[in-house]
């Protein structure tokens, strides 16, 4: 082989290694990036037509080794809104982890199929893992209660659209802010914008982590608020984050008991909110949202879902380097 | 006073954390070897109270020592070459360490699939913080 087809070849080699991006954890890409693709978003939701056929021909693989309702939906709804095509499995039990196949030679497998893939594994870190050894692009659709970068993005599209700006924001985040990683990724994000404030509401018991506290908001000398008082801080707030008190995050059930009815969002909570503020939740919900709070228009929790299928739809086609049609 | 004779020609690591010497000793590989290795346990120090100490008798240039300060960043070092000292001081913390410690998170992906490599990165120098790159979860030798 002569001197130059070798060279051809090699840089051939390092433009696929340079331009294969994959999505694992919500800081992996720059502020500039994300704002590049919130825009997409927003323009997808604008003009969903323009974009329906820019994936013909393309294979998404969700990679479900533990059941989700919305993510896995979510992810097939928009390759199929893009044009594309849907291949995957829903659970561990259905795929060939059951035969005991690692995460690296399943991906291998995959990238022989689909064009990119969805994971969600019950371990953290296995997108990690399966990045390492996929031919194709991999987003993580969550890895335990590690990360969760697409419910990131979405919450960014949500707050982005609804509030026009994702600087100058006071965010009450509350619940579980302890285990939450949607909290923790929220909060990765939303430091990255000028002058963020949060009002952290918790119990004791369930707030945010240490390393959070000094290598993200003391590092970053981000004005916060730890309290236990819901209704009092709602006056301040631009947004509202609630969550789930999760019973697989507790070790023992007495401990979740006493815990999860500790905030609950009601009517008469609201009262108390600015009429520009939204409510959002990365669902499901359980209890810590009343039922009667979803008629105010406040509350923007299933919108945040429509939004969620514009952000996936515009990071699949980042990921393949699509270009606007 | 326990007293162990001065060497020619090899290592010293100073300043173990009290009972860590064999760990170390394990992790060198020193059964391997047919160098002399003096191990003090429990030795007096200032600053420490008490500290082990590793004194080995013979070149070990194919060893990172800096891979220590992973287990113990206080340890320090001091290269001997013809019964002096010439070099000392303390362990420069390389970036990534690979399978030199485990990750001991149950929920992380390395306690369930085989082959993986325990890989981490250091994430603050001067704190000597390690953390896995596959679930982030901080090393800590307890």
């Amino acid at each position: 082989m002569n001197t130059s087809l070798n060279t051809l070849i090699f840089l051939n080699f390092r433009r696929l290694e340079l331009t294969l991006k994959h999505l694992i954890s919500p800081m992996d890409f720059t502020i500039e990036e994300t704002n590049d693709l919130l825009a997409l978003a927003e323009r997808i939701k604008d003009n969903p037509d323009k974009y329906a056929h820019v994936c013909d021909g393309k294979k998404i693989a969700t990679l479900f080794y533990e059941p989700s309702t919305r993510t896995r939906l979510s992810f097939e709804t928009a390759m199929i809104n893009l044009g594309g095509q849907v291949i995957g499995f829903s659970s561990a039990q259905s795929s060939s982890a059951a035969k005991g196949e690692s995460v690296a030679d399943t991906i291998r497998v995959i990238s022989c199929f689909a064009d990119i893939c969805a994971m969600r594994h019950p371990k953290e870190g296995a997108p990690t893992v399966a990045s390492q050894f996929s031919d194709i692009p991999v987003i993580n659709a969550g890895d335990g209660g590690h990360n969760h970068p697409t419910q990131t993005l979405t919450d960014l599209l949500t707050i982005k659209l609804l509030k026009g700006d994702l600087n100058n924001l006071t965010i009450g985040l509350c619940g579980d802010l302890k285990f939450g990683r949607t909290v923790h990724s929220l909060i990765n994000a939303m430091v990255r914008y000028s002058n963020t404030r949060f009002v952290l509401i918790s119990p004791n018991e369930l707030r945010i982590p240490d390393y959070l506290r000094k290598e993200v908001l003391d590092a970053n000398n981000i004005d916060y608020l730890e309290t236990d008082e819901l209704e009092k801080n709602m006056p301040d707030l631009d947004i509202l984050y609630m969550t789930r008190v999760q019973r697989e995050r507790f070790f023992n059930e007495e401990d979740y008991v006493r815990l999860k009815d500790s905030f609950i969002l009601d009517e008469k909570k609201m009262q108390y909110a600015r009429d520009d503020m939204f409510v959002l939740h990365p669902l499901p919900r359980v209890n810590e949202i009343s039922v009667s709070v979803d008629k105010d228009p406040r509350a923007v929790y299933f919108k945040q879902v429509q939004y969620g299928v514009y952000a996936r739809m515009a990071l699949i086609m980042k990921l393949l380097d699509i270009k606007e049609p | 006073m326990l007293n162990i004779s001065g060497i020619h020609e090899g290592v010293v690591i100073d300043h173990i954390k009290a009972g860590g010497a064999m760990r170390i000793y394990e992790y060198l590989n020193l059964e391997n070897y047919d160098y002399t290795v003096a191990i003090i346990k429990n030795a007096t120090s200032h600053a420490m109270g008490r500290k082990d100490i590793i004194k080995i008798e013979g070149p070990l240039d194919n060893v990172n020592l800096n891979v220590l300060g992973v287990m113990d960043k206080n340890i320090t070092i001091n290269i001997i070459k013809n019964d002096k000292i010439v070099e000392k001081g303390k362990l420069d913390l390389p970036e990534y360490v690979t399978n030199v410690i485990r990750c001991k998170n149950p929920r992380c992906i390395t306690s369930i699939e085989q082959g993986l490599e325990h890989k981490f990165k250091l994430t603050n120098r001067s704190q000597g913080t390690y953390r896995c790159v596959y679930c982030e979860t901080k090393f800590t030798d307890k």
